[in-house]
């Protein structure tokens, strides 16, 4: 499956930041360049061999998770991590959108370092909803929240990017969605400010700060005032996870992309009763979890990414 | 395994009986106790009405994890793996909105009604 971005406003975007690689459960991205003036042809090259960042994304690995849409859960994390291992361009560092965990247990939040550190690499994590389980939060602040604020929301700069981790699962009101709350939107009105508007920023969140699909909870309440500080912005990318399933929009200067989980697919929105884990035949697991390569084609001006099932 | 006799069915109808009547309710004994089922992302049945001093036992049989718990902060279940299960006994009359908190479209309310009034009637 292809998408591609034909519009105007997806090529400018693409010159900022290329999302070079999908490796097995996880997301590699590029970033090349941060000024995007100057990104026209240098971003072909530089997606032909980036010397600029590269990062990765894993999501909802559901550590824990030992039900028939997926028994091993651990062992299918720790395939993504080979994969991770097996990179040619090692990347910089990883993002988790969260859901590391399935039961906030403490033996799952072990189990889930074990393999993760394995690739050697800083882990930038922001807490999914089965992350904030257990009673004030303790077991996910305790290990991922330092330096941070709040519920374990920061920012920190990459090669030239502004990275923002938000968290929109904690204090979640009957009949809603992800939440961000008051407290969290005012800090990051204030990260933004003054920051140049040529500055590629990179949000990242467990549930889609998009409207995905209500009726299942897949959006943010109060995400809209958090893109209102962003719209200034040139580059805005949007990493969600949430939803163990690809999905990308562009809005104006706002790329929006969900992760696959490593753990179990969910269904497409409203394709069954509710969004619980997805069985599939057990020789199709990871042509669901799969491996999607995004790529910068040669010769056109579209950022492209192609899913490769793991198996085919 | 013990073997039922016919007679321990009359013997059973008639305590359940009793207590349906609040014959008993003078020496304490408990109110009838309620389910509520949680599949398919919903709390079944939504809204479920108990006398005072009922216990509620929710059961999680999604196969995914779950919480019950109260929008007032009176009650909050861990979080409930499949085939868990949450109880709580409700002493006071009123209406209990609860959410789960892992994901909060999915909502459900107890009510709960005085422990005589509706008995007496009977």
């Amino acid at each position: 499956m292809t998408f591609d971005h034909g519009n105007d406003r997806g090529v400018s975007r693409r010159k900022i930041l290329e999302c070079m690689t999908w490796a097995g459960t996880g997301v590699l991205w590029t970033v090349a360049g941060g000024v995007p003036s100057s990104m026209g042809i240098i971003g072909e090259a530089r997606a032909a061999e980036p010397s600029g960042l590269t990062f990765l994304q894993i999501s909802d690995s559901h550590v824990g998770f030992d039900k028939p849409a997926n028994p091993n859960a651990i062992g299918t994390l720790e395939e993504a991590l080979n994969k991770i291992n097996a990179l040619p361009v090692k990347p910089s560092f990883i993002i988790h959108t969260g859901d590391i965990t399935h039961l906030s247990k403490p033996s799952e939040f072990d189990d889930a370092d074990r393999i993760i550190s394995q690739a050697r690499l800083d882990v930038h994590y922001v807490p999914g909803e089965h992350d904030v389980l257990d009673e004030g939060v303790t077991l996910y602040r305790e290990r991922y929240g330092r330096g941070t604020k709040g519920a374990g929301w920061y920012s920190f700069d990459a090669n030239g990017v502004h990275f923002v981790g938000l968290v929109n699962v904690v204090d979640l009101k009957a009949g809603g969605l992800g939440n961000l709350g008051n407290e969290q939107l005012e800090w990051l009105e204030d990260d933004l400010k003054g920051r140049a508007a040529s500055t590629p920023i990179v949000v990242f969140a467990h549930i889609p700060l998009w409207s995905v699909y209500p009726a299942w909870g897949w959006g943010t309440e109060d995400a809209a005032r958090a893109l209102e500080y962003l719209k200034r912005f040139g580059s805005v990318t949007v990493l969600n996870g949430h939803i163990h399933q690809i999905m990308q929009k562009v809005e104006g200067n706002v790329t929006f992309h969900t992760a696959m989980s490593t753990a179990f697919p969910q269904p497409a929105p409203g394709a069954a009763p509710s969004p619980g884990p997805m069985k599939v035949a057990d020789d199709k697991l990871r042509s669901v979890l799969g491996i999607t390569d995004v790529t910068f084609k040669r010769g056109q001006q579209r950022l492209a990414i192609i899913d490769q099932p793991l198996q085919r | 395994m013990r073997t039922i006799k016919p007679g321990m069915y009359v013997v059973t109808a008639l305590v359940v009986a009793a207590l349906a009547a609040g014959a008993l309710a003078s020496q304490g004994a408990p109110a009838a106790d309620a389910k509520v089922q949680i599949d398919q992302y919903a709390f079944l049945p939504q809204r479920v009405t108990v006398k005072a001093g009922t216990t509620v036992t929710w059961t999680n049989d999604d196969d995914d994890s779950h919480t019950v718990a109260s929008s007032s902060k009176l009650f909050k279940s861990k979080a409930l793996d499949t085939g868990d299960k949450f109880s709580f006994t409700f002493t006071t009359p009123g209406t209990y909105d609860y959410i789960c908190s892992v994901h909060p479209y999915m909502t459900g309310a107890v009510v709960v009604e005085a422990a005589t009034g509706g008995n007496a009637a009977q």
